[in-house]
């Protein structure tokens, strides 16, 4: 008979733990940064959970604070560089080295640590590359995961909020990692086994419960009247045109105008039923009134979301749900799904004339997140998906062997502020890459995977563009009066718009003052409320009544 | 405050007999106001400006120019409060009140 053992590192350090802790699972949280200490050996790789939702904060604040002539040359692996201990760990001396997808909180010392030369970045990632990696050769050492509930037997509850546990301890417990896991509670029995107890080697009871960022929840009121009318000409203009079904949406305004003119705008436009039926998302707020008016019909959801967790349960018919009735997410998964929708949209910081964008700018290292998976031609051979054939015929109708296409819908902005073009003739990316030491630019979304770029200007259909010099003037002709909107080539513009590559407002028979704030199906937080039957609880920020 | 003031000739377009004057937009931070009324400019359109923000001269004949030779509206008289609105802003608030005051 032949039995698994651990490895012989990882098995040195089971020992070392049960002469120091006794035996059991459960590690006072007290004595966190000794046990730390002990499972951690310098040069490890170590895996720490935390996306732009939940954050392991009790776990990274411990291992900022061990003892660097002990450990040191630690490499870092994160989603989310979301808290300020996860670069105390380089300036403590700790660690050397990163690999992330995102680092939105902390860009701006990020990049300031990189080029000073504190922190030697691997790369900067999408979510499902660096998952991929730690199955590839990113094996952890050590992995410090987050959970809602743990029983003694290390049996998790993650819940609503799954997220990338089953990915990070995939990769972890059979390649013999160590794995620890951060707890709001320990209990006698879990609420439901999230991830069997066999895969943990150890829990802690944090302080307090784990961090966890209400990103996905947008105010109707900051919806201004210029993202109402790109809502309504991306509505008009490619959803109408379509009838995607499965789609993903970004985590922006001008996605949550959408989402708020579907029960509205989008019946007028006759896409109830037909289109936006299946999506890839988190349980926005401002996808309510699409769900209680019957638009939706599935939801596969990434993350969950603050205070939606009550009128999530009471719809099993949309959202995934555990026997216990709440939700289960899954972001490998809900990455993968959303990367094989029909359609993607999003926003983004900077775009130049060739549609290329980032959001890493000169002084921010901010990352990407989700948008270069879910933003991305995926080379389906989805051939019964209308959307995916009729975008694919304008890209490649003209082409020997015919194929689908994903559509790939960036919504911006002309500007962010009076002095801040979206448009730019050069990413600053390139300057991050000089900067960084980058071999590449750190692009978030390539040119050619961008089927339509959307500003207060009109839209520009990439698809239909025959080369890269006409690719060129449909951006610059929606760029409106940024550097590159004014350097555009009139005539080549006008050339364009005949022959429907750019759309105005007014070729699509919208009016500018159509677009107002009545149409949205909810003004203010508090309609969300209401129109959620009294289940939506959103966090005390949003309360203002 | 800056006040800056710009004609046009070339328009062909009138507003609609008997319109009155017509407001859209509001004063807020990142917004603007535009009070669009109609004038006998001799064919001439006027643009007066009141804005927090000065140096952005080019920018606003930029997007009076671009509004002209889209609208091409004359004798009227567009009168705007601006609180550091980003020139999109500027151009869709212009169009509303045009809709309004064209619109018979």
């Amino acid at each position: 008979m032949h039995m698994a053992l651990p490895s012989a590192s990882k098995h040195e350090k089971l020992s070392s733990v049960e002469k120091g802790f006794g035996p059991g699972k459960v590690i006072p949280a007290a004595r966190t940064v000794e046990f730390l200490e002990t499972v951690i050996r310098s040069g490890d790789r170590i895996i720490h959970e935390g996306d732009n939702q939940k954050q392991g904060d009790f776990l990274i604040e411990q291992l900022a604070r061990m003892n660097p002539s002990k450990i040191h040359d630690l490499e870092l692996c994160a989603s989310c560089l979301g808290l300020p201990e996860h670069l105390d760990l380089f300036e403590n001396g700790l660690a050397s080295r990163v690999n992330f997808a995102y680092a939105g909180p902390v860009g701006a010392r990020l990049a300031e640590m990189v080029f000073d030369g504190k922190v030697k970045i691997g790369a900067i990632h999408t979510y499902v590359e660096l998952y991929a990696r730690y199955f590839a050769e990113l094996i952890p050492d050590v992995v410090c995961l987050v959970a809602i509930e743990a029983d003694r037997d290390g049996n998790l509850y993650t819940g609503g909020n799954t997220e990338e546990t089953p990915a990070l301890i995939e990769a972890a417990t059979f390649r013999g990692a160590i794995v620890v896991v951060q707890v709001n509670k320990i209990v006698d029995k879990v609420s439901r086994v999230d991830i069997p107890g066999e895969w943990v080697d150890f829990v802690v009871e944090s302080p307090k419960p784990f961090h966890l960022e209400a990103l996905f929840t947008k105010d109707p009121a900051m919806i201004d009247e210029t993202r109402i009318l790109m809502a309504m000409m991306t509505m008009k203009g490619i959803y109408a045109k379509y009838l995607p079904k499965v789609l993903n949406h970004g985590v922006g305004f001008n996605t949550a105008a959408i989402e708020l003119l579907l029960p509205t705008y989008g019946v007028e436009l006759g896409l109830k039923g037909k289109a936006c039926t299946h999506w890839a998302l988190n349980p926005h707020p401002t996808m309510i009134p699409a769900i209680k008016t019957g638009f939706v019909e599935a939801i596969a959801c990434i993350g969950g979301e603050v205070g939606m967790e009550r009128f999530v349960s009471a719809h099993p018919e949309i959202f995934p749900l555990g026997r216990d009735g709440n939700l289960r997410s899954n972001r490998f998964f809900g990455q993968i799904t959303g990367h094989f929708a029909d359609m993607f949209v999003g926003a983004t910081l900077q775009i130049d004339p060739l549609g290329n964008s980032s959001t890493v700018t000169a002084s921010r290292l901010v990352g990407f997140g989700g948008a270069p998976n879910f933003g991305a031609e995926n080379r389906s051979r989805r051939h019964l998906s209308p959307a995916f054939l009729k975008a694919g015929k304008e890209a490649h109708g003209h082409e020997a062997m015919p194929q689908g296409r994903k559509l790939v819908v960036q919504i911006v902005e002309t500007f962010q502020a009076a002095n801040k073009p979206t448009f730019l003739e050069r990413l600053e990316a390139w300057d991050a890459m000089e900067k960084a030491g980058f071999e590449i630019p750190p692009v978030m979304i390539y040119g050619d995977d961008v089927s339509h770029i959307v500003t207060e200007e009109g839209i520009a259909n990439l698809l239909l563009c025959r080369s890269f010099e006409e690719r060129e003037q449909a951006v610059r002709g929606v760029a409106g009066f940024t550097p590159v909107g004014l350097k555009r080539d009139h005539k080549a513009v006008e050339n364009l718009r005949d022959r429907g590559i750019i759309q105005r407002a007014e070729d699509l028979g919208i009016r500018k003052s159509d677009a107002s704030r009545d149409r949205l199906a909810a003004l203010s937080i508090h309609d969300l409320v209401r129109w959620s039957g009294g289940l939506y609880n959103p966090p005390s920020r949003f309360r203002n009544w | 405050m800056e006040h800056l003031k710009w004609e046009f000739d070339g328009g062909v377009n009138p507003p609609a007999p008997g319109k009155s004057p017509c407001m859209v937009g509001v004063v807020a931070s990142s917004n603007l106001e535009v009070l669009a009324q109609p004038a006998d400019l001799g064919g001439k359109c006027r643009f007066e400006v009141a804005t927090t923000v000065a140096h952005f001269d080019e920018a606003w004949k930029a997007v009076f120019e671009d509004f002209m030779e889209r609208q091409k509206p004359r004798d009227v008289i567009f009168a705007i409060n601006d609180f550091a609105a980003i020139p999109p802003v500027v151009s869709i608030r212009l169009d509303q009140a045009w809709e309004t005051l064209s619109a018979s």
